[in-house]
């Protein structure tokens, strides 16, 4: 039996979303039944009509992210509740493209990996963008925003999350230009208001419609008065959690004046 | 699940017998969501947890019985108020596990 067990290992390990469903209340209590998103099984959960629905609602909730109880009839009917499946998706770690290899970048990096994202690190200057400098991300590309997006633009989901802190438009206006034309979830974009405001008539420029700017968050990270590299990381990732939970949370984008005020009791 | 594969692995390759804790279904308020996972080996090593640190010990009773018995089930914790010691969860939601041996 423990081939089920090395199965999903295997999947998880190697980084490919996989589906366990259970049945954990009614016939055939632990019958498991492994799936893979393009529909392959592996296991049974004890009648091939059930296996058959099952593995359909587990590819969608794969695709979804989404883990939880359903309920079938012993031979998968809809509408009926005699078998409980336990649906757990695993899916391979969120992303984060870091463009821009700053100082900032190592801080950020680090907290990306405190999250569980897989960390790529890119700059086209090969003399900054080094495995030395960076040993935490998990790839440290020198490429263009272009090379980046060819590689990973069509993976990018709601859970990803690209930030651009090259605040060079030579980098940032192509890298914001393909991030908006990607499904992904954040995008935050590193410079003062004044450079933000320069960068924005270069985006028009370029045909970034209004929904596409209206997607980035710039200056990049939450108004919690950071100063230190460490700290202005956790604010930008601060703000990934709470863009995807959609839970409100001082935005600088939303706020006026210096982003970096002196602090309020002195 | 994810986060305790590596441990997991250690104590299959050991020949351990594990009883492993999934979180199925979480109402109202919950501190971990629908896949948190604990396990407990027959010599009482326990990894992962399954919720803010409420019931983890009950867990563990319920997970050395599964592991004696080998019979799998739903177990489901709440908010106890009556009394003062009892288990549960004191956000006030109700959590449902489901323990099993790992013997698939």
């Amino acid at each position: 039996m423990a081939e089920l067990y090395e199965r999903l290992r295997a999947a998880i390990v190697d980084e490919r979303p996989v589906a366990l469903a259970t049945v954990i209340e009614g016939h055939n209590a632990g019958a498991k039944l492994v799936v893979e998103p393009d529909g392959d099984i592996f296991g049974t959960l004890g009648h091939p009509e059930l296996d058959r629905i099952v593995s359909r609602d587990a590819v969608g909730e794969l695709a979804a992210g989404r883990t939880g109880v359903r309920h079938y009839g012993a031979e998968g009917q809809a509408r009926e509740t005699d078998v409980s499946v336990f649906i757990e998706s695993f899916s391979p770690p969120p992303i984060m493209l870091v463009f821009g290899a700053v100082d900032f970048t190592a801080a950020l990096a680090r907290s990306g990996k405190l999250l569980g994202f897989n960390v790529i690190v890119a700059d086209a200057r090969s003399v900054f963008a080094t495995v030395k400098r960076f040993p935490m991300a998990d790839r440290v590309l020198v490429a263009w925003p272009d090379e980046v997006f060819d590689i990973y633009g069509d993976r990018l989901g709601p859970h990803d999350a690209v930030c651009i802190l090259t605040h060079d438009p030579k980098f940032d206006v192509p890298a914001v230009q393909r991030a908006v034309a990607t499904d992904v979830g954040y995008i935050g974009v590193m410079g003062s208001r004044r450079t933000h405001a320069t960068r924005l008539e270069r985006l028009r420029e370029v045909g970034v419609d209004e929904k596409g700017i209206d997607r980035l968050m710039a200056p990049i990270g939450l108004d919690i008065g950071s100063r230190t590299p460490e700290e202005a990381a956790i604010s930008v990732c601060a703000e990934i959690i709470a863009n995807r939970t959609g839970h409100s949370a001082p935005s600088l984008r939303d706020s006026d004046g210096p982003i970096h005020r002196p602090p309020a009791d002195g | 699940m994810k986060e305790i594969l590596a441990d997991l692995d250690a104590w299959k390759a050991e020949g351990r017998r594990v009883a492993l804790a999934r979180v199925v279904n979480v109402e109202g308020s919950g501190p971990r969501d629908p896949g948190a996972a604990m396990a407990v080996s027959d010599n009482g090593d326990v990894i992962g947890s399954v919720s803010g640190g409420c019931v983890e010990g009950a867990v563990v009773v319920e997970a050395i019985d599964i592991l004696d018995t080998g019979e799998r089930r739903m177990v489901s914790f709440g908010y106890s108020d009556d009394e003062a010691f009892a288990v549960g969860l004191t956000c006030g939601g109700t959590i449902h596990l489901f323990i099993e041996p790992l013997d698939w």
